[in-house]
């Protein structure tokens, strides 16, 4: 019966009971193999197992068995933070790395208020920061014991951009500027804020609203933190607002100097007045050294724990985040250096904090 | 309405043309895409081509366009999905098994299915925050680490998971359980009931008939199903992001970073679940969002091409399987 049938239903049940068996075979030798291994790895490896608290260190990896190749424990440094500032402790992690292999470094971008609180919770042996630390962030380190270094380590200036084509706006007062970018600004148009400048309404480019760059911005320009008109293009990332500013004549934006340092052919700085009969300066490393440009730049920052700075992988880090090497990079990456007395400051508040 | 002869020929030519109309928006619809595609690898190849070279796949990322690397998000997204995958199928396929031949279709099952379907809508982002809330922090326990000394070895296991690998995984895991799921059950339906008869009067038992008859005939279906999970998983930016991995790294979870590594020190696999990492679509986003344009353009779409590959590896994986299984199924 079965062999002249070739129906489908009778070779199914042919076909299966067989592929069937073979797969259970398998899965029994496999399942024995693996009650026999762990039987053996129990009954030959003592295995311990104990708790360990942390206390407000960064994860750190313990030796992991056999011979190391650099011996003893992996160092390792976390940092996270700003992402303005991220491009430089970046590059100063590469380059310290570049002479010590054995080190592991990780570097992230939370942004700065989300850099502190991983900082509070004792996360990170560093927390990069576009703004000093607030009250709540200072209270919040205080309550889990986290004791921090603060230090300065290169400066940013916001750089007010126009497009290329935009032949009008060589300067502009930061009376002008609040007038723009204030809440409930009633300027739409260009003429609006100049009658000898064009009538077309100004396209707006700005930080978004979690950034330390926003935050700054405001403060300098419409006097409070946080207080600004709300129908611009807003983005995080700032080269959307390059782009924006550079495909838009009739475009006005803001971003830190880097941004603008690294497109100068597709963007114009403009000129900043901090009062009205005041002199028109452009963002560059020597107005930003002798204090002309202003209120627009601003100093950049790294918080270190205290506790990680007892670790010698963390203190040098810091070392030569501070040195000339290290500052050398600050430049690399398009930012100020801080003036050198500044510099010296930090660097012996470094010395003292690690005596 | 009644037709004449003559007014129906009239409607029939109409009726041809709309009907050839049809077909040509169809036809211009399926090349719109491949055009798009096509346009697309073009820019992407041609701005990365200076960039995809072997030291691009070895190194790590720096902060130099010429010198940066993938290898970090190379093997940062590899023990991610092999985690995910190994968290993932199990329940995954064991939940479609019981909705499918076990459950009794009651309020309860049918309120379980409309929660997966609305599951496998929900926004990526969403499974970020669940899982930093439940995984990262794991609600805030304090924090602490088991060691277990194996002898030959420390596990340091932190609690919470932190940024590990593990956190990632589990919620990636959950990422993919609605679509692997969901997957499975119509894979499991689309086995003829006859089977299942036919072994069930033969005097198997139910697991029987489920272990030798219907998961074998549904198996390329799951597998498929997986794959496109873990396929969409590997391309996961969003919940990574929130989980707060890391960006720039300078070593692959465990501190497995070569073959060589792994030959003299087997022993650190049991630590790459519990160590920090990157992945590819995070190291992609970083460098778009760069200041460099080196960066921006080159850097970020060697990534992409990297990434792509990956993916159409693991789906290609997914068709070369699916024939495999569908050879020993003849019926």
């Amino acid at each position: 019966m079965l062999q002249r049938s070739k129906a489908g239903r009778i070779e199914i049940y042919e076909k299966f009971p067989k592929t069937g068996n073979i797969m259970m075979m398998k899965q029994v030798r496999t399942a024995a193999t693996l009650c026999a291994l762990g039987a053996v790895f129990f009954a030959v490896v003592p295995v311990g197992c104990r708790f360990e608290s942390q206390n407000g260190s960064a994860p750190q990896l313990n030796e992991t068995g056999g011979a190391p190749a650099a011996g003893g424990q992996v160092q390792a440094i976390t940092v996270d933070g700003s992402s303005t500032v991220y491009p430089i402790s970046q590059a100063v992690a590469e380059a310290y790395k570049a002479n010590k292999p054995g080190i592991e470094i990780s570097v992230g971008l939370a942004g700065t208020g989300g850099g502190f609180k991983k900082f509070a919770l004792g996360d990170l042996d560093i927390c990069d920061a576009s703004r000093p630390i607030r009250d709540s962030e200072k209270e919040a380190c205080e309550k889990a014991g986290v004791k921090f270094l603060e230090l300065e380590v290169a400066i940013d200036a916001l750089t007010v951009v126009v497009n290329p084509a935009n032949d009008w706006v060589p300067c502009l007062s930061v009376s002008q500027l609040k007038k723009i970018w204030e809440p409930d600004s009633k300027v739409t148009k260009w003429n609006e804020i100049d009658p000898n400048w064009p009538d077309h309404k100004i396209e707006l480019f700005g930080a978004d609203t979690d950034s330390g760059t926003f935050d700054y911005f405001t403060e300098a320009v419409v006097g409070k933190a946080k207080q600004s008109r709300t129908d611009y293009t807003g983005n995080s990332n700032d080269n959307v607002l390059v782009q924006g500013v550079a495909d838009e004549k009739y475009a006005l934006g803001y971003f830190g100097y880097g941004y603008y340092a690294e497109n100068p052919d597709r963007l114009k700085a403009v000129a900043i007045k901090a009062a009205d009969d005041g002199e028109c300066v452009l963002p560059s490393a020597e107005t930003v050294d002798n204090n002309t440009y202003v209120p627009l730049s601003r100093p950049l920052y790294i918080y270190v724990n205290k506790q990680s700075l007892t670790r010698p992988e963390v203190a040098e880090y810091v070392q030569f985040y501070l040195s000339e090497a290290g500052q050398k990079l600050v430049t690399e990456r398009k930012f100020l250096l801080m003036k050198a007395n500044v510099q010296k400051v930090m660097q012996d508040r470094l010395a003292e904090a690690l005596n | 309405m009644s037709q004449t002869p003559e007014n129906f020929s009239a409607n029939l030519a109409w009726r041809h043309r709309m009907g050839w109309l049809f077909a040509a928006t169809c036809r211009l619809a399926t090349w719109a895409s491949v055009v798009f595609l096509v346009v697309i690898l073009l820019v992407i190849v041609s701005r990365a081509w200076p960039r995809l070279t072997p030291e691009f796949l070895t190194h790590f990322d720096s902060y130099k366009p010429e010198s940066a690397g993938m290898l970090a998000g190379i093997l940062g997204s590899f023990w991610l999905i092999l985690f995910t995958g190994a968290i993932c199928v199990p329940i995954g396929v064991g939940a479609a098994i019981y909705l499918e031949e076990y459950a009794r279709s009651n309020w309860l099952t049918r309120f379980i299915q409309l929660n997966i379907s609305n599951l496998a809508g929900v926004p990526s982002i969403v499974f970020g925050i669940l899982g930093f809330t439940a995984f990262v922090r794991m609600f805030g326990v304090p924090r602490t680490a088991i060691v277990l000394a194996l002898g030959f070895a420390d596990v340091r296991i932190p609690l919470p998971f932190g940024r590990s690998v593990i956190a990632g995984s589990l919620t990636l895991a959950l990422l993919c359980l609605p679509v692997v799921i969901i997957a499975s059950q119509e894979a499991l339906r689309s086995v003829p009931a006859s089977l299942r008869h036919a072994a069930l009067a033969l005097g198997a038992t139910k697991w029987q008939t489920i272990s030798r008859q219907v998961l074998p005939a549904a198996m390329p279906g799951i597998l498929t199903g997986v794959i496109l999970a873990l396929s969409r998983a590997l391309g996961e930016t969003a919940p990574l992001a929130v989980l707060g991995a890391a960006y720039f790294i300078t070593f692959a979870p465990g501190r497995i970073n070569s073959a060589s590594d792994l030959a003299q020190h087997p022993d650190r696999l049991l630590q790459v679940p519990f160590d920090q990492f990157t992945a590819m679509p995070l190291q992609i986003y970083n460098w778009v969002n760069e200041q460099s344009r080196d960066f921006q353009q080159q850097v970020s779409a060697a990534g992409i091409v990297v990434l792509l590959v990956v993916l159409v590896l693991m789906n290609g994986s997914a068709i070369l399987i699916r024939q495999h299984f569908q050879r020993k199924i003849r019926w």
